[in-house]
């Protein structure tokens, strides 16, 4: 065995083997060290939750619905007798609708929607922004056609384009994807080319072409890296106004047919009987509002421990 | 000076000129056939292309593209298909609604965003920024019909002191105008000076590291004065910037509360033509509001001049 000190003293030793680990930790200590990033994101893990164990938390089937007891105050107990002839009794925690349809069981199958819809339109957003702002901010023969095109998306505003999109294209999960994505689309290839523009002409970049490195590599390899921070604080943000944008084109009657538990259905089947019964608008109000508000926070977290001109004013 | 403003606005045109080519583009490549959508369902095969030859769309799509524009740059948007008014006349009678409500949430907003900003951005880091930062963040997250619906249930339910929906045209009286819009354009300006106090804190914080606030202090003027004719003026640029960008923002919220609170505007009809499927009528609202936008961002280019004049291109 080999004499601890000695290894220590060995200079080469330590600066090669500790370095890497060295980098690394600190930041993911640092991102989950920060209280922003562990409030809205320890909510989003209980909603997560919540989401999957949604068959397991005292829910009914959603779409199921009792005519006979409808309209009841959150914290009663009741006979629930379904269309299929089943009878049971069942705890309704957050009351029915006008129909008989257990709110507490649509309002957890629908954080399902709005989970799925969040994290898709998120992920489809940056694909697509990504390698937008990457041809146009390093093909300059691209660049102003490209831009052109994404000022023009941008002017049309994003409700009004999503809304008209998916009465076009019909209300399916998919096309409500895409509606609330392609506005959010141009701003991520926006801050994609800029942070391009901005390394294009740095030396490692230049060094790298002179090497006659592969264009897909140069991009994907030495440029792309130096956006994934902004891209990460980018994303958090796309998914919570799209969470927004879904309840909303639900609660306009165009998003996702309205049998189908969202929380934008539940608020604009309450919407009706707000007069006498405003909980069923407004705890499926308050549970979106949360939800967002996390990520949103989740997304302040990220983007002070994250962000590298953050962190070089704070120094 | 004149230069600049033509360079301004012949800037504008390949943006306008895009978003018609999306917004044509959009009910053009939507499924369904427009022409078997209005003579319903006992439409026989010719009838359907007798009515696709009368409305051009037999031909190809550039030569359709072509014919649109020119109908539009005259002024014609089409007919509504399904209540056989032209889109301009449908847009001309929701108009004073809309407007009447954008204008009094941009009149609340910067009433309240701007002096909160400024006053944040004083006193950075005390209890009145750190709570403006929170509400900001959680105005951001409310949606405007939840907002909406909690003032309607305190205000018009609880206390009884204001309609709950509907709208009075300015002409029944000042009164009646504006006890409709209170609580409308008050749930709409939350996101929206959310946005906009968040943005002018920056800007003036900004400003306040400068030199000349220091010689500004130490030649001895109020410091209202300081906070006003340097500071602000001095971060009205980026300010301005956002009211434009957020004018996209209170469009879509002008859609959701003009349905909450049953205001007949043009967000409304944007919803009745939606769920109508009404192609002529949603291709002549959103081209409408997005050449809104863009006139009101020109506006805004142009306005840097007053704000700064430094700016001569």
């Amino acid at each position: 065995m080999s004499d601890p000190t000695i290894l220590a003293a060995d200079p080469l030793a330590e600066e090669d083997a500790p370095l890497p680990a060295r980098r690394r930790r600190p930041l993911w200590h640092k991102v989950l060290s920060n209280w922003s990033v562990r409030l809205g994101g320890g909510f989003l893990c209980v909603l997560l939750l919540l989401a999957v164990a949604a068959p397991w938390l005292g829910t009914i089937d959603p779409t199921e619905m009792d005519p006979a007891s409808g309209n009841l105050l959150p914290l009663t107990h009741g006979e629930f007798a379904s269309l299929s002839g089943d009878t049971f009794n069942h705890w309704f925690l957050m009351g029915t609708d006008s129909l008989g349809r257990d709110i507490w069981s649509r309002a957890v199958y629908g954080a399902r929607v709005s989970i799925t819809v969040g994290i898709a339109v998120a992920v489809i957003t940056l694909i697509f922004g990504l390698l937008i702002g990457l041809v146009a901010g390093y093909f300059r023969r691209l660049d102003g056609l490209i831009m052109r095109i994404m000022d023009g998306l941008m002017a049309i505003p994003g409700i009004l384009f999503a809304v008209s999109l998916v009465a076009l294209f019909g209300g399916s999960m998919m096309t409500v994807i895409l509606a609330i994505s392609v506005p959010e689309i141009p701003r991520v290839a926006r801050l994609v080319r800029s942070v391009v523009l901005s390394v294009r002409e740095e030396p490692y970049v230049e060094a790298a072409v002179a090497l006659d490195t592969p264009t897909w590599k140069v991009m994907f390899k030495h440029i792309m890296p130096n956006a994934t921070a902004p891209l990460i604080i980018q994303a958090t943000y796309v998914c919570a106004s799209a969470i927004l944008v879904e309840a909303i084109l639900s609660f306009l009657g165009v998003g996702l047919p309205a049998e189908q538990a969202t929380w934008g259905n539940i608020m604009a089947e309450g919407r009706a009987q707000f007069n006498q019964f405003p909980h069923n608008v407004l705890l499926p109000g308050a549970l979106l509002a949360l939800t967002v508000l996390s990520i949103n926070i989740l997304g302040d977290g990220l983007r002070d421990t994250l962000d590298p001109k953050f962190n070089k004013r704070g120094e | 000076m004149l230069a600049f403003l033509l360079r301004r606005i012949v800037a504008t045109l390949p943006v306008l000129v895009i978003v018609a080519l999306i917004v044509f583009l959009m009910t053009r490549l939507a499924p369904g056939d427009p022409a078997a959508a209005i003579l319903g369902d006992n439409a026989t095969a010719e009838n359907v292309a007798k009515v696709r030859a009368n409305l051009g769309l037999a031909d190809s799509l550039p030569v359709q593209f072509g014919r649109w524009s020119w109908q539009v740059m005259q002024g014609n948007l089409g007919e509504s298909f399904f209540m056989r008014i032209p889109v301009r006349e449908l847009i001309a009678q929701r108009i004073e609604a809309t407007m009447s409500l954008a204008a009094l949430t941009l009149v609340f907003t910067l009433i309240v965003a701007v002096p909160l900003g400024v006053i944040a951005a004083w006193r950075h880091g005390g209890w009145l920024d750190r709570s403006l930062m929170g509400f900001s963040s959680l105005g951001f997250s409310i949606p405007v019909f939840v907002i909406g619906y909690v003032l309607i249930w305190l205000f018009a339910l609880k206390l009884q002191w204001l309609p709950v929906q509907g709208y009075d045209r300015m002409s029944a009286g000042l009164w009646p105008w504006l006890s409709h819009l209170l609580l409308p354009a008050l749930a709409l300006s939350v996101i929206y000076i959310a946005l906009i106090a968040r943005v002018t804190r920056a800007a003036v914080a900004e400003a306040m590291t400068e030199d000349y606030i220091r010689t500004a202090r130490a030649k001895g003027i109020s410091e209202k004065q300081v906070l006003v004719r340097h500071a602000l003026a001095n971060a009205a640029v980026p300010i301005v910037t956002v009211i434009g960008i957020g004018i996209a923002l209170l469009i879509g919220g002008v859609v959701v509360t003009e349905s909450v609170f049953a205001i007949p505007g043009l967000g409304s009809l944007t919803v009745d033509a939606v769920l109508s499927r009404d192609f002529p009528l949603i291709q002549g609202i959103t081209l409408f509001f997005s050449v809104i936008y863009v006139l009101v961002n020109l506006l805004v280019d142009i306005s840097y001049l007053v704000f700064d004049p430094r700016i001569r291109y």
